[in-house]
């Protein structure tokens, strides 16, 4: 029925254009401007052009300058007040670029626009001026290119020694989040002991996974390079933090990584923007499946002390999950064995594939 | 013709084309008599189904590509309508699409899953069957025997095959919205694992398959057209019509051509790729999964393969797309400013500056996916120095427009709208472009805005203005003006208020291909604009009704044009108004001039055709060209 409906006024909307139009050509007759007129619509689209461009360019001033807070939330790496920098002085070019040609573009139109008895100048080229609008931008260009690339080298540089390491895993739909534990150091994981405990796939023989320890909230120090090691278990995923200025894809079988220095406390941050329920939010940035855009994780920036702390009260996964601990422990028996024996441990062997720190 | 004419030279081409000689009618015969009588022959003896459906003239080719493009184009933009919907009102209830979308709306509400295939074809529509077949495949077939002056396309039959193997690939598409588990829903990049698994999403089931199967028939059908338009440009041209005289949409539907034969391949070869790991068990993209409660024995696979073998074709496509879209822009500019295009030779090298380095700059679309970053610091190199010959197509444009007569037709209108978009879209490239700044913005609104201004609605643009400038050839009539006024403003502005606000949302950090904000904190300040551009998008989008009633009723009961309407110099403009097989009733006319002699001084005149030669134009040769007239 609603169908229907809507087809019946497409329709009925399609015949109102079409009495419209024979009208507009029987008055065009009778007025006698049946021959292609130059003079009227010319001039009025070429006024339209003028004001498109004043208009316009007013809407726009107006409309981002109204937006600019909101598309700014404040940043809250070290990184991340860098490339801010370098985002705005490109506008700032690009900004100079849009205004020149776009005003030229419509003033021109209107300027030039036909005059009776007037001629075009017949201008065809001109190769100093050719050479002038190449080089300039290539000047401007080559210096933004300089500083892009120096700053995407120390960005994407190794991690300081002294970086804290968290690890996480995007799986549809949600990030796992884990630490290395006291020996600072992951353990081995491997996708084919996955199961719903153990989500991570730890593989408990490895004597540096015993202490590891899995939590909700990705939990970081302020002020200390924080490296973000990223993985995916199923398909695509990339980790996205808008606030730290940091994005990389989880990618299945290759693991990637991040690394930045916080540099504004959540506390810090919900007194700044007066809102008590503030929180860091890391948002999955490559569709990954049906709810792609409810997969995400809170980050919890941390004063150094209250990090400590909290990080040392937290319990291993292999003391909260005895059971798995037992299950390894029978597993890495039967992988042991002959492979004569058990056909498929050969195939399902995870130790040599498995990707290790 | 004056005896100071070079003699026709019969060229090797013609040799050619006797060679190939396969088309069963005889279309390539330069013997005026011959011709004649094949005319009367073919009226009497064609059967509509071979003379409208399965023709072999390439300026039925091109109609059929361009309301099969516009077919498509209405379907594209009402799924971006639908996808609108949802994105400007995430609470609302969508329970009267009903009777449209059946169990794709549960609860009133828009099963994510399907938004995401919403997305997916969107994109799939509108880069390859609207903005590639039919913005590049209406105006190469229909323009370049005209322009080049031949009687057809190298091969005819062979460009038969280019439509029928993309309406094959029209028809699996359009078939795969239909199936049981929905189409391709995994982004029009069809990135693995998430395309390869159907686990993981249920539109990489039969949907995925389906795409596949239909991009390998539409990779065909480009690679058909591509060699045809390349093969036509070089051995076809009549005398006189050296490369350097040819118009610059020829000039640039040739480098299309050319990009198209080089890059479609290594699509093919991925699409290829991940059929065999689909279907047959392969591990070509597929490494530790995990999935639906199953470890995968895949092994030793990179997703981020596919992702180069995908932007190898991904990116020369944007240019397949913008580049004919150039060149008509150039050509309608230069004939309604009624004056020459403003450095000619800049702009063909420009044109091919852009194709080298559109080959080089493919992985700008991967820098956060985990890749070396020393190939980041290359690809940032790379693809800023774009810029520079973008640069000049633009400053050449508005150079033209300088001190010229300008008259807005509506195609005039949609040429001067393409630079302003192109610009407005093209500088933020320069953003996105550098590795460093692309960590915030990459796949954010930001990127959405950025190809929704350079590359979807200037090619659009383009297109409009091709529709407009070349409908008297096509149909022998002309198109309304006052509706085309009303078409352009309408979408100017509608355009404009799309993607400006979508910049903002982006810079913000909104991904793209969320099916609602909501969840976050940090994106949920933006319902009110959302809702703006929601709004903004369906009226441009109901406004190109406007331009479909303006297109089909003018076919029909347009004004009857003139031969030459818009006093173009151009040798389609030489032909009969309504030209028939062969295109030149007598002789092909030889070419003696550039292609952009408007307004020359010392002419009566202010438009020169390109066949008029400089033996009868004395008083507006310039010194060199009265050297060659004597």
């Amino acid at each position: 029925m609603t169908a229907l409906t809507i087809l019946l006024v497409l329709v009925l909307l399609l015949v109102v254009f079409g009495l419209l139009f024979r009208l507009q050509i029987l008055t065009s007759i009778f007025s006698g401007t049946f021959t292609r007129d130059i003079g009227m619509s010319n001039s009025v689209n070429a006024i339209l052009m003028l004001v498109f461009l004043v208009v316009g360019g007013a809407w726009f001033a107006y409309s981002f300058v109204e937006n600019f807070n909101k598309m700014n939330p404040p940043i809250a790496s070290v990184h991340g007040h860098q490339m801010e920098r370098m985002f705005w002085t490109t506008m700032t070019v690009i900004g100079i670029a849009f205004l020149i040609t776009q005003t030229l573009l419509f003033v021109y139109s209107y300027k030039y626009q036909h005059k009776e008895g007037r001629r075009a100048y017949f201008f065809a080229h001109n190769n100093k001026i050719e050479v002038i609008w190449t080089v300039i931008p290539a000047i401007v260009m080559a210096a933004l290119i300089f500083a892009g690339w120096k700053a995407w080298t120390r960005i994407t540089g190794p991690a300081p020694k002294n970086s804290v390491v968290v690890e996480v895993m995007g799986k549809q739909f949600n990030w796992l989040v884990r630490y290395p534990g006291r020996d600072m150091k992951l353990g081995v994981v491997n996708y084919r002991l996955i199961d719903a405990v153990n989500e991570w796939g730890f593989d408990l023989s490895d004597k540096s996974a015993l202490d590891d320890f899995t939590t909700n909230e990705i939990h970081v120090p302020k002020g200390v390079p924080v490296l973000i090691k990223i993985r995916s278990r199923d398909v695509l995923h990339a980790v996205y933090m808008p606030h730290f200025r940091v994005q990389m894809y989880a990618v299945p079988g290759m693991p990637t990584r991040f690394w930045f220095t916080p540099t504004m406390s959540t506390d810090e941050m919900r007194a700044k923007l007066g809102n008590p329920k503030f929180n860091y939010e890391l948002a999955c940035n490559q569709v990954c499946g049906g709810s792609h855009f409810a997969m995400k994780a809170t980050l919890i920036v941390d004063e150094p002390d209250d990090y400590q702390n909290w990080y040392a009260a937290q319990q291993s996964f292999s003391e909260k999950n005895p059971e798995v601990m037992a299950a390894s422990k029978q597993k890495a028996k039967t992988l042991v064995a002959p492979v004569a024996a058990q056909p498929e441990a050969a195939e399902t062997a995870p130790a040599p594939l498995a990707a290790s720190y | 013709m004056s005896d100071m004419t070079p003699k026709p030279n019969l060229s090797p081409s013609v040799e050619a084309q006797g060679g190939i000689g396969s088309a069963p009618v005889p279309a390539t015969e330069h013997d005026d008599h011959l011709l004649h009588d094949d005319h009367h022959h073919e009226h009497h003896d064609q059967h509509w189904l071979w003379k409208y459906v399965f023709s072999q003239d390439h300026k039925v080719i091109a109609k059929q590509f361009l309301i099969t493009g516009m077919i498509w184009a209405i379907l594209g933009g009402t799924l971006s309508s639908l996808f609108r919907l949802q994105l400007g009102w995430p609470e609302g209830s969508m329970e009267w699409l009903t009777p449209f979308l059946g169990k794709w709306i549960q609860a009133g509400k828009l099963n994510p899953e399907f938004y995401l295939a919403l997305v997916t074809m969107h994109g799939t529509i509108m880069v390859f069957f609207v903005l590639t077949a039919g913005l590049s495949g209406t105006f190469s077939n229909f323009l370049i025997p005209l322009q080049v002056g031949a009687r057809d396309m190298a091969s005819g039959f062979m460009n038969m095959l280019s439509y029928w193997f993309f309406f094959l690939s029209s028809i699996v598409m359009f078939s795969s919205l239909f199936i049981e588990t929905g189409p391709a829903a995994a982004g029009w990049t069809i990135y693995p694992p998430l395309s390869a698994l159907p686990q993981a999403i249920p539109g990489s089931g039969a949907g995925m398959t389906m795409w596949l199967v239909s991009m390998a028939l539409f990779i065909v059908s480009q690679l058909l057209g591509g060699v045809n338009y390349v093969t036509t440009v070089i051995n076809l041209r009549t005398r006189g019509m050296s490369m350097s005289k040819l118009p610059l949409t020829i000039w640039a539907f040739f480098l299309t051509a050319i990009l198209g034969i080089l890059s479609f391949p290594v699509l093919f070869s991925a699409a290829l790729l991940l059929i065999f790991d689909r279907s047959f068990g392969t591990s070509f993209f597929l490494s530790d999964i995990y999935i639906a409660g199953q470890a995968l024995s895949n092994q030793g696979g990179s997703p981020v393969l596919f992702q180069h073998l995908f932007w190898f074709l991904g990116h020369p496509e944007v240019y397949i797309v913008i580049m004919p879209a150039m060149g008509m822009v150039s050509e309608v500019l230069a004939t309604n400013a009624r004056k020459p295009i403003f450095g000619y030779r800049a702009m063909i090298g420009s044109l091919i500056g852009i194709s080298l380095l559109s080959f080089v700059v493919w992985a700008h679309h991967m820098f956060v996916t985990g890749m070396n970053p020393f190939l980041g610091s290359v690809f940032m190199f790379l693809t800023l120095i774009i810029a520079v010959p973008s640069g000049v197509k633009v400053f050449n444009w508005l150079a033209t427009l300088w001190r010229g007569n300008i008259r807005f037709t509506a195609a005039m209108l949609f040429a001067i709208g393409f630079v302003s978009l192109f610009i407005s879209g093209g500088l933020t490239g320069i953003i996105l472009g550098n590795a460093t700044l692309d960590i915030q913005m990459h796949n954010t609104y930001f990127v959405v805005a950025h190809f929704h201004l350079v590359m979807g609605s200037s090619a659009f643009f383009g297109l409009f203005a091709g529709v407009y400038h070349w409908f008297p050839k096509m149909f022998g009539r002309m198109m309304d003006e006052k509706l085309g006024y009303i078409h352009f403003w309408l979408t100017f502005v509608g355009v404009y208020l799309v993607f400006m606000p979508m910049h903002y949302v982006g810079i913000a950090g909104f991904p793209r291909r969320y099916y609602a904000w909501t969840g976050f904190d940090a994106f949920s300040q933006f319902a009110d604009l959302n809702k703006f551009i929601s709004i903004a998008a369906i009226i441009a989008f109901l406004g190109q009704f406007i331009f479909i009633f303006n297109f089909f009723y003018s076919i029909f009961r347009g004004r009857r044009a003139t031969q030459n309407p818009w006093n173009s110099t151009t040798l389609e403009w030489t032909t009969p108004i309504e030209p028939g097989h062969g295109n030149w009733p007598g002789e092909i006319p030889a070419v003696y001039r550039w292609p952009y002699d408007y307004s020359k001084p010392g002419s009566e005149v202010d438009f020169i055709p390109q066949n008029v030669p400089y033996s009868q134009t004395h008083s507006s040769n310039l010194p060199y060209e009265q050297d060659m007239a004597e």
